[in-house]
């Protein structure tokens, strides 16, 4: 079916897009190969528990560094965490930010921990964008019949 | 018949505060074949081993067999590093302290490379350590630890008619998914499997060479870092 054919190469750029510009790194194909006829919906469940996670967390960050007096080590927990689910579902960039921004909290340095909060939001968003949009394709693929290319 | 019922498959307990990660782990694992049973903390994971505070290696349980203890037969446990209130480390240091749970191996999953953290582990009796993501290929290697933990139990709950050599492996099939992701980029060299079964009890034994280490940092050296 071309039309599949179509979808299938969009989804191939795409997706290679998201490797090349850093968005993605390998740990998304791993997730991707854990998902199979008897857990068809792996990928999207557990990115919609990132997305869940994330959001939480950010908004626990912009409360903790609001605080009079700031609990960097609490701060410092919640970056640990970020980093840890954002490196689970392969959003590098995320992840990369959330290294960064740890050493701003072993500085205890306000300021750059207020900056890299700003950073961490950013790039989930970003991702989480690139996500849904990846995530669709891979749905309208499905819906035309055709299987989702699994990029190595 | 106590045991019989789960003769053919391995039971693996997953410890990690990460809904994430419990998933990822509790897929892996699946995937693997194996029973999952996942937590989210270490007290929880105690109390599903059932755990009891005064269930100390240096108390004497002589006529009790171990299994009695256990609520439901756990032949691994998988546990993150860094949790609130119990670390991995500590939920570590209780089983083995557990004169009913000490033969459980335990491997420990961490996102962090830390050398100190990664002996620490080791030399408390952790059969391996995992540096997370975890991976199918870090899965594949929990095979061995899985058959002497069994192997262990059959021996200690039976009488001894027989040498443990000739006991029947519960799965006879050949390993399921050794190394079916070529291209990788963390490279999980060095005969894995060989090294993980030099390891007996791991109490008395430290690292014996640095390179049975190296493939847990997943390609990373000590040194590098």
């Amino acid at each position: 079916m071309e039309i599949v054919g179509q979808l299938q190469k969009q989804y191939v750029d795409f997706i290679n897009s998201l490797f090349r510009e850093g968005y993605l790194d390998d740990q998304y194909v791993q997730l991707q190969k854990l998902q199979d006829d008897s857990n068809p919906e792996f990928v999207v469940e557990v990115v919609s528990i990132f997305f869940e996670d994330s959001e939480k967390l950010l908004n626990d960050l912009a409360s903790s560094l609001q605080q009079q007096v700031v609990d960097f080590k609490k701060v410092d927990g919640y970056v640990h965490q970020f980093k840890g689910s954002s490196s689970s579902v392969g959003a590098q960039r995320v992840k990369n930010a959330c290294v960064a921004f740890r050493n701003f909290c072993d500085e205890k340095n306000l300021d750059g921990c207020s900056r890299f909060l700003n950073l961490v939001k950013q790039e989930f968003y970003l991702v989480k964008n690139k996500l849904e949009t990846l995530l669709r394709l891979e749905q309208q693929i499905l819906q035309a019949g055709g299987t989702v290319p699994l990029i190595e | 018949m106590g045991m019989a019922a789960s003769d053919s498959q391995f039971h693996v307990l997953a410890v990690d505060d990460s809904l994430i990660d419990r998933k990822l782990i509790e897929r892996l694992l699946k995937t693997s074949s194996y029973i999952v049973t996942t937590v989210d903390s270490g007290s929880k994971a105690l109390e599903f081993l059932g755990w009891h505070e005064d269930d100390r290696r240096n108390t004497d349980e002589t006529s009790v067999s171990p299994q009695n203890h256990q609520e439901v037969e756990v032949n691994l446990v998988i546990t993150d590093y860094c949790m609130p209130e119990m670390t991995g480390y500590d939920l570590l240091k209780k089983i083995k302290e557990s004169s009913s749970l000490r033969n459980i191996p335990v491997v420990i999953m961490s996102s962090e490379n830390v050398p100190s953290r990664i002996n620490r582990c080791l030399e408390e009796g952790a059969e391996e350590f995992f540096l997370k993501p975890v991976r199918l290929s870090d899965v594949n290697k929990l095979k061995p630890h899985l058959m002497k933990g069994k192997k262990q139990e059959i021996h200690e709950s039976t009488p001894p008619q027989s040498p443990p050599s000739q006991l029947p492996t519960p799965q006879s099939s050949p390993p399921q998914s050794q190394l079916q992701q070529p291209p990788q980029p963390q490279e999980q060299q060095q005969q894995p499997s060989q090294s993980s079964n030099n390891k007996r009890k791991g109490m008395d034994e430290g690292l014996s060479s640095p390179d049975r280490t190296r493939p847990r940092y997943n390609g990373l050296t000590m040194v590098s870092n």
